[in-house]
């Protein structure tokens, strides 16, 4: 069963948008795989002008800032991933360009073991400094071979692809070092504090 | 018969298809049987819920396209890229069963009971709940003066087109096609501006009541553009449809 | 995604509070606009639902739908009036 309610009541004829070919090692518990790439927002797409768009890594007192010339003279990375957003649906193949954040970090000395991403818009999102390390983690600003659109978090999001597609913030301008995991936007109004797709962590408390 | 509709809590119930009345090529009007309808409003919507065989479920809302005390009816627009709108207008047939529950809304409603000139205003689909503005102000008896300014792409997407072509007395519609009109078109050939609903709108010293429906772009440039002519805001109820149609 | 208003959430909220809401006046906490919570600024189909003021975009409020509960935030709102919903139906 999709989900495990029990219905006593079926449309004759509505099929939803199951797609029975999909490799089911690839698909997380209680996902779908889509060929679109739906676009989700808890608020009006940002506009900042790459003049004034800076990157940050706050660590206490401590800031490093890139603008964006200098964030795209870094070295960059082609990313292929799948990635599984909690409203259901998986993306396969995804393709990106960005930079690790391990670079990024690098000119950062720091022992918090975790950090608060923040955005554009107010959002934000927590997670492990070791979640966005070790090649798990990317500033990502092309998707698909084309400048990231706005309307997908242009002109760079985070990209976690590991964790449920909510953490990888759009339009993400730093990531705050921080000693405590305390909860961003959507962890605040009950949403898992980690996220992990495969042992389904949508909700706090699974 | 009379009932009333307040703190009710809204439950699923089981509605049976009567009808189904293809409007235009993408749109088509479904009738139904609701056994346990208390009635509703000219403005107000339902929910409809479709559940696959493995439980999958989605959910969708759908203006109510009928006037209070005629059959209940949906007319929905197929959206290319829908999960729930090709179903109800390709899949669903006469006899089948659709879930659903409402009324619903208390905001964008219109009772007649307002004796002041009405001014609907209609981008596409938004045209639903409008026409069940009209058809309850003509069952009713209501001599309230209308006008409705209807814009569409092209004369084959103006759904109810020959309902609108003989509108009753006291109703005026005005209609614009923003792509493509055809020969000899008398109506307005663009967007609605403005300068437009300078032209069309009543005077706001007759302190008119307007209700704007359709794409959220076309009802924020109709309803400040109202605002402009002098329209207190609270007398422009607006209702934002998803640019694709749906909610 | 382009937001729509305080409409589409008008079943959402009847559920929750258990009458018609989108009459409610809504009072925003970070600006003060007042307005009718069917014109609030609303996203849908993020993880939750998000209201947000009209005028200055604050979130007044979100709505989680998790293992069949809906849990409210109304935080951003300075004041939420109760709803009055159509009196009597005729049919």
């Amino acid at each position: 069963m999709r989900n495990s309610v029990r219905v006593s009541f079926i449309s004759r004829g509505f099929h939803g948008r199951r797609d029975d070919d999909v490799d089911p090692k690839r698909l997380p518990p209680g996902q779908y795989e889509t060929h679109d790439f739906p676009v989700l927002s808890a608020g009006p797409t940002p506009h900042t002008p790459l003049e004034e768009w800076t990157f940050s890594i706050v660590s206490g007192d401590d800031r490093k800032t890139w603008t964006w010339d200098e964030l795209r003279a870094m070295p960059s990375e082609d990313v292929t991933a799948d990635i599984h957003c909690v409203t259901r649906w998986s993306k396969f193949d995804t393709s990106w360009q960005g930079v690790s954040v391990d670079t990024l970090l690098e000119e950062v000395e720091s022992d918090s073991p975790y950090v608060l991403a923040f955005c554009d818009g107010g959002y934000t999102t927590n997670l492990p400094l070791e979640d966005v390390s070790d090649g798990k983690a990317w500033v990502a600003y092309a998707y698909d071979g084309e400048p990231l659109e706005a309307e997908h978090g242009g002109p760079a999001r985070l990209l976690v692809p590991h964790l449920y597609f909510w953490k990888s913030a759009k339009w993400v301008r730093g990531l705050e070092l921080r000693d405590e995991n305390d909860p961003g936007f959507w962890e605040t109004y009950g949403y898992h504090s980690y996220g992990d797709p495969w042992r389904e962590q949508r909700y706090a408390g699974d | 018969m009379a009932r009333t509709a307040v703190r009710r809590r809204l439950t699923w119930q089981v509605a049976t298809v009567t009808d189904v009345v293809d409007e235009t090529a993408r749109t088509r009007t479904i009738e139904l049987e609701v056994s346990d309808w208390p009635g509703h409003f000219a403005g107000q919507h339902l929910d409809v819920r479709l559940t696959a065989e493995d439980g999958y479920r989605a959910e969708r809302s759908y203006s109510i396209a009928s006037a209070p005390g005629e059959p209940v009816a949906i007319t929905v627009e197929r959206l290319d890229d829908g999960e729930v709108s090709p179903y109800l207008t390709e899949e669903l047939r006469v006899e089948d069963a659709l879930e659903l529950r409402g009324p619903i809304g208390g905001y964008f409603v219109w009772d007649g009971a307002d004796s002041r000139p009405l001014l609907l205003v209609a981008g596409g689909s938004g045209i639903v709940p409008l026409r069940a503005i009209l058809r309850h102000r003509e069952r009713s008896g209501s001599g309230v003066p209308v006008r409705l300014l209807y814009s569409s792409r092209t004369l084959d997407d103006v759904i109810y087109r020959a309902e609108l072509a003989e509108p009753p007395t006291g109703v005026e519609v005005v209609q614009t096609l923003t792509r493509e009109q055809p020969e000899g078109w008398t109506g307005y050939a663009r967007r609605v501006d403005p300068a437009l609903l300078g032209e069309v709108a009543w005077p706001s010293e007759q302190m008119p009541l307007a209700f704007v429906c359709g794409p959220t772009n076309f009802v924020e440039t109709v309803a400040s553009g109202l605002v402009a002519l002098g329209y207190p805001p609270a007398r422009v109820k607006t209702e934002r449809f998803g640019a694709t149609g749906g909610r | 995604m382009e937001a729509l208003d305080g409409n589409a959430i008008a079943g959402l909220l009847q559920d929750v509070f258990g009458t018609e809401m989108t009459t409610a006046v809504s009072v925003c906490g970070h600006c003060g606009d007042r307005r009718p919570v069917a014109e609030l600024v609303v996203y849908l189909r993020a993880p939750g639902t998000v209201a947000r003021c009209r005028t200055c975009g604050w979130v007044l409020m979100v709505l989680v739908e998790a293992r069949g509960l809906t849990c409210v935030d109304l935080n951003g709102l300075a004041e939420l009036g109760s709803g009055r919903p159509p009196s009597v139906v005729q049919s």
